[in-house]
């Protein structure tokens, strides 16, 4: 920054003078907002959260846990990209690269392992990691871990319901009181030639579709996702679960119930797909229900439709078996790079404080990994399906938690798309196959 | 395009000896002085990355794994080339380079004929018009397409006739690579034709005269004198188009995300680089895509006798 408007000697005068003054006050008038800037980075840390995008959730905690900071910290957000692999792939190349820019971050459970095993997670202190497990899912707690040690703290857990047309299933004879298998649902959808939406796109939703299919078939898919050595770890989807799961997929798409758009069909088509005519059945998470409520108000939806949409527990693998629904959300890591650990896990228990986590749910639709979030009157009174949401993030699988999630879940989506060309005898032998030579790196992807 | 733009003889100078004069050697100083910034710009943000690229590509090396990087030597050109993925996206990337690159030549000539025969008060809004498309952004263009053939948002099968109306586009290889395909032609014709308009401003009026006079047809004066003599501008065009094409990301990485077979060379790359973090392989990938892009680049220099410096008189 100049400064030598001030040491000009006295006995210059002339033209030259006058330039060089100006010269001085220009310095002067731009450096004066950056002086400002100095003295207001004097007040408390700014701390920066990267989040996925949401209805407005996170930025509205983040201004609650500024505010009851009372001046320890402010806390800002930053967007991360929309698909979580993406996000994934944004925030891993800051913290390859360093980035001390990145205090908190919002992440998919299943790619916390790749964080942990990379040390991009500063570790969790043991204070905080007992205050923010209490009351929460299990399946949220192990979604948070890595090698049996809490490295994020659980903010909100996800789990995907079976959403069915009460009017189609009371057609079809199908008793949704009881637990229904997969093949229940696919003869019933095609006996009143309705769709059964599925997520068929190849993306993670196939994998999570993939995994929940050969977890509540008794298998997985890899049988030591803890392995840190990629030359070692053992895929297992060659097996009787494994086919199990491969021929559900196969017979939902020669059914024809999948929907013109099953190879493509993400999250959001599907939801749309359920609000229409042809709907019957729909495996999806609970962002659907204030979906359908929304499309009442505004007006492109019946609210008789909404009145006849029904849920249950995901569909059962095997008939008699406890079905072991996909399981997701968003936990919170602290950068290994941050300046402020201990201000970063302060701020982390403050969004995940049960409360918040309840708001958060009744604001955005994304439900609570605190257990006692869901006895809040409110949400029981918004989400009728909250204690089956509850119900099923209890039994929720989640996926296979290895630091090379990516490369198994890409391996997956490549032997298992379009679910019309799934089968028993190729497609899981083609996965293990691919999911070995990849990380043996024997192969491309 | 300098390609096409000197049509004047050169400036009479003195037959070239091996002693220059003074102020030759001063001006080839001057020239190379003035030169330096932008060669130096040029090194340092196109000559280093590849060979970084070129020296990553020789490593087992994970970016989330920084420790355990490995020299392998060409292992990791083994492995790609000997990967049928390498193969089909190679083949991928060939297919829609050869079509699109036909189509747009065609198609852009004909839109080089209008402009050029166009009322030259009518000429610069009818460029302006037909070169909307190049300026649209790659992926907004390509989200366009895709939520036009989209199934639940689209409107496309319901407008062309002999479409089933629950044809998903993007569901299988044929139809995707068919919408890819027509993404890049729509966007990238104008680019075409404009470097060909320039090279129909060059064919001199006096031949086009001299041979209406001797009674030859419009399909003749095209193919004996209008053709011939803007070669080089069909030539240049078309590799940089080629260049262009066979680099395609955007379009595909916005409708199927490399579903149904429809990876292209550039995407494999994207995939192992960004996706897996596998800077090694991915860095090997794109060295053989440089490489691709070189070769076709010599090809046509070399084979088809482009220059790329010269006037129309190289393509004669």
């Amino acid at each position: 920054m100049s400064s030598s408007g001030s040491v000009l000697p006295d006995d210059v005068r002339g033209p030259v003078t006058l330039v060089r003054r100006r010269a001085a006050l220009l310095a002067l008038a731009l450096a004066a907002p950056l002086a400002a800037c100095a003295t207001a980075e004097a007040g408390p840390p700014t701390l920066l959260w990267y989040i996925n995008p949401d209805s407005g959730g996170q930025a509205r905690i983040a201004a609650q846990c500024t505010q009851e900071s009372d001046g320890a910290y402010r806390l800002q957000t930053a967007l991360l990209p929309r698909d979580s692999p993406s996000q994934r792939e944004q925030l891993v190349r800051r913290l390859a690269a360093g980035d001390g820019s990145i205090d908190l971050m919002s992440i998919d459970p299943p790619f916390i392992p790749e964080f942990a095993n990379a040390d991009f997670l500063a570790p969790v202190p043991d204070d905080v990691a007992q205050a923010v497990t209490q009351d929460v899912a299990e399946g949220a707690v192990a979604g948070a871990s890595f090698d049996d040690e809490l490295v994020t703290v659980p903010f909100w857990a996800n789990t995907q319901l079976l959403w069915y047309r009460r009017s189609v299933a009371e057609a079809a004879g199908l008793d949704m009181s009881q637990p229904v298998t997969w093949d229940q649902v696919v003869e019933a959808a095609a006996s009143q030639d309705v769709t059964v939406a599925v997520q068929g796109v190849r993306a993670e939703s196939l994998t999570v579709w993939v995994n929940a299919l050969v977890e509540s078939a008794g298998g997985h898919i890899l049988e030591n996702p803890e392995e840190q050595d990629p030359q070692e770890v053992v895929p297992s989807l060659d097996s009787d679960a494994g086919r199990v799961a491969a021929q559900i997929m196969a017979d939902l798409a020669a059914a024809g119930v999948g929907g013109a758009q099953l190879s493509n069909a993400n999250e959001d088509i599907n939801a749309s797909m359920f609000e229409g005519s042809s709907a019957g059945f729909m495996v999806n998470w609970p962002f659907v229900w204030p979906r359908a409520q929304a499309a009442v108000e505004g007006g492109s939806l019946e609210q008789s439709a909404l009145d006849d949409i029904g849920w249950a527990m995901y569909p059962q693998a095997v008939a008699g078996e406890q079905a072991r629904p996909p399981y997701g959300g968003i936990n919170l890591g602290v950068g290994a790079f941050s300046d402020h650990v201990d201000l970063a896990f302060e701020a982390a228990q403050c969004i995940a404080d049960p409360q918040k986590q309840a708001e958060y749910f009744l604001s955005d639709g994304n439900p609570p990994a605190s257990l006692t979030a869901f006895d809040d009157p409110e949400v029981q009174d918004t989400f009728p399906m909250a204690d089956v949401i509850r119900e099923s993030l209890q039994n929720a699988a989640p996926r296979p938690q290895t630091p090379f999630y990516n490369e198994v879940s890409s391996s997956v989506q490549r032997t298992w798309h379009p679910p019309g060309a799934a089968s028993p005898e190729t497609s899981p032998r083609r996965a293990d196959q691919l999911i070995a030579d990849v990380l043996q790196g024997r192969a491309l992807l | 395009m300098s390609a096409t733009t000197s049509t004047a003889p050169p400036p009479q100078r003195a037959p070239r000896t091996p002693h220059r004069s003074d102020r030759a050697r001063q001006e080839a100083r001057l020239g190379m002085m003035l030169c330096a910034p932008a060669i130096l710009v040029l090194l340092a943000v196109v000559g280093y990355p590849i060979l970084q690229a070129v020296w990553d590509s020789l490593f087992s090396y994970k970016l989330t794994n920084p420790d355990a990087r490995s020299f392998v030597g060409l292992g990791n050109f083994v492995l790609v080339l000997s990967d049928s993925i390498w193969w089909q996206a190679l083949g991928v990337t060939v297919l829609i380079t050869v079509v699109t690159v036909a189509v747009e030549l065609v198609l852009g000539f004909a839109l080089a004929l209008v402009m050029n025969n166009a009322l030259s008060t009518l000429r610069p809004a009818l460029r302006t018009a037909i070169l909307i498309p190049y300026a649209i952004i790659t992926v907004v263009s390509a989200f366009a397409f895709r939520f036009m053939f989209d199934l639940t948002s689209g409107f496309m099968n319901l407008w062309l006739p002999f479409v089933p109306e629950d044809l998903d586009w993007f569901g299988s290889f044929g139809t995707s690579m068919a919408v890819v395909a027509l993404s890049e032609i729509w966007k990238t014709t104008p680019f075409i034709s404009l470097l060909l308009l320039s090279g129909l401003a060059q064919v001199p009026g006096e031949l086009q005269e001299a041979a209406k006079v001797d009674g030859a047809t419009w399909w003749q004066r095209m193919r004996r004198v209008t053709i011939p003599n803007m070669k080089a501008a069909i030539m240049v065009a078309l590799l940089f188009r080629t260049l262009d094409a066979f680099r395609i990301f955007d379009n595909i990485f916005i409708m199927t995300n490399g579903a149904a077979g429809t990876e292209s060379v550039a995407f494999l790359a994207y995939r192992q680089t960004i996706q897996r973090l596998e800077i090694g392989i991915g860095s090997a990938v794109s060295v053989l895509l440089t490489i691709a892009v070189a070769l076709i680049a010599v090809m046509f220099v070399k084979g088809f006798k482009v220059n790329l410096a010269g006037s129309t008189r190289a393509g004669r």
